[in-house]
């Protein structure tokens, strides 16, 4: 570890505080329906886009009425995302001429992109048309995004609202969070990334003779306005296979820096348009305080491990850390952040192969998606995360005392520690559950690439990536099996809409609750007991739920290097 | 619920519409005409052909040019297309090696290249970088000691001072972003291209 390696972390870290509370207080304008300086021009677009698909902006919808509306969104999603694929043969736009992408992989890929995961079982460049790109991965970038948002959004509003049946309209929520969040960000950054020089064209693949003289094809394509999305939204499908780490995806130390800043920075501001929906700041600057711990340790764990290196490298003399697939131009430091932020949202984009991290420093990212990524998290999706166990927290906490425990003047009671316990338990169900399937079933034992420990925590790590909808990969496994698209199929969906549908449960029942003023008995919810108590319930139910399938995957692997075993 | 159903649908074709093809489209339009040359990939022409992205790496394994980093890229075996076979720097299918910490076959990869590189500068440490494959196969870039660590073969084989190669290694050495943000690094196109400007002098 180096000096300037830990100022670029703290750096990281200073940006991402510094842009949550302006653009905390940007996103509770918008979504509060308020002017903004880009209504002058997007006001009249959405006014159009409500006129034309007959939404009416101030009929606000019950909870189970929005759900069903962000269901139903998803099965359109769906359908156009699978068409385009099963079509691309057909379609224009496809100057490198890819052919129909099978049923199986069709399927996979469709439920990834609506579900925010963006697993790529698909090799982008060797796969898929700039048609598949843009209408259909694109697209679904900011809906999936937008969606999320909008969730995170109803449940804050099932907080700060009292004696009320509704939680606002989503097909309002999504409009505006694409429109006025999404797209103007979007657009300028788009532009900074074509500028760094990430390619944004039509045209065909360049071939090209090199020095040497041998033949090289070029993939290039319309990658900019993909990224830019695909880094906001959080949701990390790559344009190409090796997604960020690839130089077109990635080209310079400043796009990188940049890029991780995306990742977080939507995530981050949503803690404090809680704040201010709840009417007090310092109660969003409190779970972005937990965060930010577990987000700091993850980051010194992973830093370290690959700083150190591995024992193969050392017993042949090689210093400089475990530069097996890492980009020198991001080198030890920039390769361990941006893998612990890719996981701790639920972005998913790499700009370094997971697979051969050291066994401690893939463990990171591994951990960071089994605790729900809640530390910041998938846009939206981290954030209504994070309030379940801010739930389970604050009934410990009640429990302690022997108080019907509440949070920003709300009663928390039976009903929503049900639907929070529901949620989380979604998480062990699928990942284990698939993970011991996945190693003993021949026909998915055969998808490993690395034998050992690590071969487990190949599966582990792909059915844990599919389940938080994060989308990296160990990706020595071969996903493209018609047992991988399906069973990471099903993991997607039911992580990420068994995890809604309580969620929004929760958001109904609070939002018809009394407002009850804080008195001497309320445990206070801004200060660092509240953090500390918060940070341990989540490292205690995640610790105890997967630290015995953690211990076969990277603690033995790493026992087992230090013994000098290979395998 | 039913009045949902229109919205599910029009306002689906409508924002489909608009961030699916109008955003990629206008921003396709508006990044060629401000950045035409990185829109279009940063290509390199010399004499008139194309032999390159300045953000691409290619192969080099004449001892006349700086080598890049190995390469873990793939491409459809011709003779069975459900197999693959080894295809460095496949700019057309990207990737890394996926070999794990404890993989022996990255450890037996590792010890025959370490073992060739000792062969060449035997005093030498051997740089990480030049014996370990990149993320995405395509790494335009080496680190400065990978470079220096090729100076004394290049000048050999192509008859210059080693204190010439030297100084065009130097000149090309791309420091960190602010002397903060990223690694340094050699880009191997663009020293091989001033190696061949130099020796035609």
């Amino acid at each position: 570890m180096t000096v300037i390696g830990w100022l670029q972390i703290i750096l990281f870290c200073i940006i991402i505080v510094a842009l949550t509370k302006p653009l905390g207080w940007y996103m509770t304008r918008v979504f509060g329906g308020e002017r903004t300086f880009l209504s002058p021009v997007l006001r009249p677009i959405e006014a159009g886009i409500y006129w034309i698909s007959g939404v009416d902006e101030k009929r606000e919808q019950h909870w189970l009425t929005y759900t069903v509306a962000m269901l139903l969104f998803h099965v359109g999603g769906f359908l156009v995302i699978y068409g385009v694929m099963r079509l691309q043969a057909v379609l224009p736009f496809n100057p490198a001429g890819q052919g129909a992408v099978a049923e199986d992989l069709s399927f996979n890929t469709a439920v990834s992109f609506i579900t925010n995961t963006n697993w790529q079982n698909y090799g982008g460049e060797s796969t898929l048309s700039y048609l598949v790109q843009m209408l259909g991965l694109t697209h679904q970038n900011f809906l999936s995004a937008a969606t999320g948002i909008a969730l995170a959004m109803a449940l804050i509003r099932g907080f700060s609202r009292a004696s009320m049946r509704t939680v606002g309209n989503f097909w309002v929520d999504v409009t505006r969070c694409t429109l006025y969040v999404l797209l103007p960000i979007c657009v300028v950054y788009t532009l900074f990334l074509v500028w760094q020089g990430m390619p944004q064209t039509l045209g065909p693949y360049v071939e090209a003779t090199t020095l040497e003289g041998a033949r090289q094809t070029i993939a290039v394509g319309p990658v900019a306005s993909q990224v830019a999305i695909k880094m906001l939204g959080t949701n990390g499908g790559g344009f190409f296979n090796a997604n960020a780490a690839h130089p077109f995806e990635n080209p310079t130390a400043l796009s990188n820096f940049v890029q991780m800043l995306s990742i977080f920075t939507l995530g981050a501001a949503l803690t404090n348009v809680f704040g201010r929906m709840v009417g007090n700041q310092r109660q969003g600057w409190a779970i972005l305080s937990v965060m930010g711990v577990l987000f700091v340790a993850g980051v010194a764990v992973t830093y370290w491990a690959e700083a150190n290196g591995t024992a193969t490298l050392h017993a042949l003399g090689l210093a400089g850390g475990n530069m097996e697939g890492k980009e020198v131009r991001f080198g030890i430091v920039a390769s361990s952040l941006f893998a612990v932020v890719t996981t701790a949202a639920s972005c998913g984009a790499v700009n370094a192969m997971h697979d051969s991290f050291t066994a401690l420093g893939g463990m990171i990212p591994l951990i960071n998606m089994e605790l729900g990524e809640i530390i910041v998290g998938g846009v939206g999706a981290g954030m209504y995360g994070m309030l379940l166990f801010v739930i389970l927290a604050i009934f410990v906490a009640g429990l302690m005392v022997g108080r019907t425990p509440e949070y920003v003047g709300k009663k928390i009671e039976a009903r929503e520690v049900k639907m929070a316990m529901l949620a989380i338990l979604v998480l062990p169900l699928m990942i284990l559950g698939w993970t011991a399937v996945g190693v003993v079933y021949p026909a998915a034992v055969a998808s490993m690439a690395n034998a050992g420990p690590h071969g487990f925590t190949e599966v582990l790590y792909a059915f844990t990536s599919a389940t938080g909808n994060n989308g990296s990969a160990f990706a020595g496994l071969t996903g493209n099996t018609i047992f991988y698209n399906l069973t990471l199929a099903a993991s997607m969906f039911v992580g990420r809409f068994f995890m809604i549908v309580p969620a929004m449960a929760i958001a109904g029942s609070l939002a018809e609750k009394k407002s009850i003023p804080p008195s001497t008995g309320t445990f206070p919810t801004t200060g660092g007991l509240f953090v500390g108590l918060v940070v341990g319930v989540i490292l205690i139910m995640g610790g105890l739920t997967f630290f015995p399938a953690l211990a076969l995957g990277p603690i033995v692997e790493h026992l087992a290097m230090n013994a000098g075993n290979l395998f | 619920m039913l009045r949902e159903i229109r919205p599910a649908i029009v306002l689906l074709l409508v924002l489909t519409a608009i961030t699916g093809l109008a955003y990629p489209l206008a921003m396709t339009g508006i990044a060629g005409a401000l950045f035409p040359a990185q829109a279009q990939g940063s290509l390199i022409e010399r004499d008139g052909k194309v032999i390159g992205s300045a953000l691409i790496g290619q192969e080099f394994k004449d001892d006349r040019y700086f080598h890049g980093r190995p390469s873990a890229t793939l491409a459809p075996d011709p003779n069975d297309s459900t197999k693959t076979v080894s295809a460095p720097y496949n700019a057309a299918n990207s990737g890394g090696s996926n070999l794990g910490p404890t993989s022996k076959a990255l450890a037996d990869r590792l010890k025959e290249d370490v073992n060739k590189l000792r062969g060449e500068s035997p005093n030498a440490a051997v740089p990480v970088d030049l014996v370990t494959t990149s993320a995405s196969g395509l790494d335009p870039d080496i680190s400065p000691e990978a470079a220096q660590f090729q100076i004394a073969r290049v000048a050999k084989a192509r008859n210059m001072p080693e204190d010439a190669v030297k100084q065009l290694v130097a000149s090309n050495v791309q420091g960190r972003l602010l002397g903060l943000l990223g690694e340094p690094r050699v880009n191997v196109l663009a020293l091989n291209l001033a190696l061949d400007r130099a020796s035609a002098k």
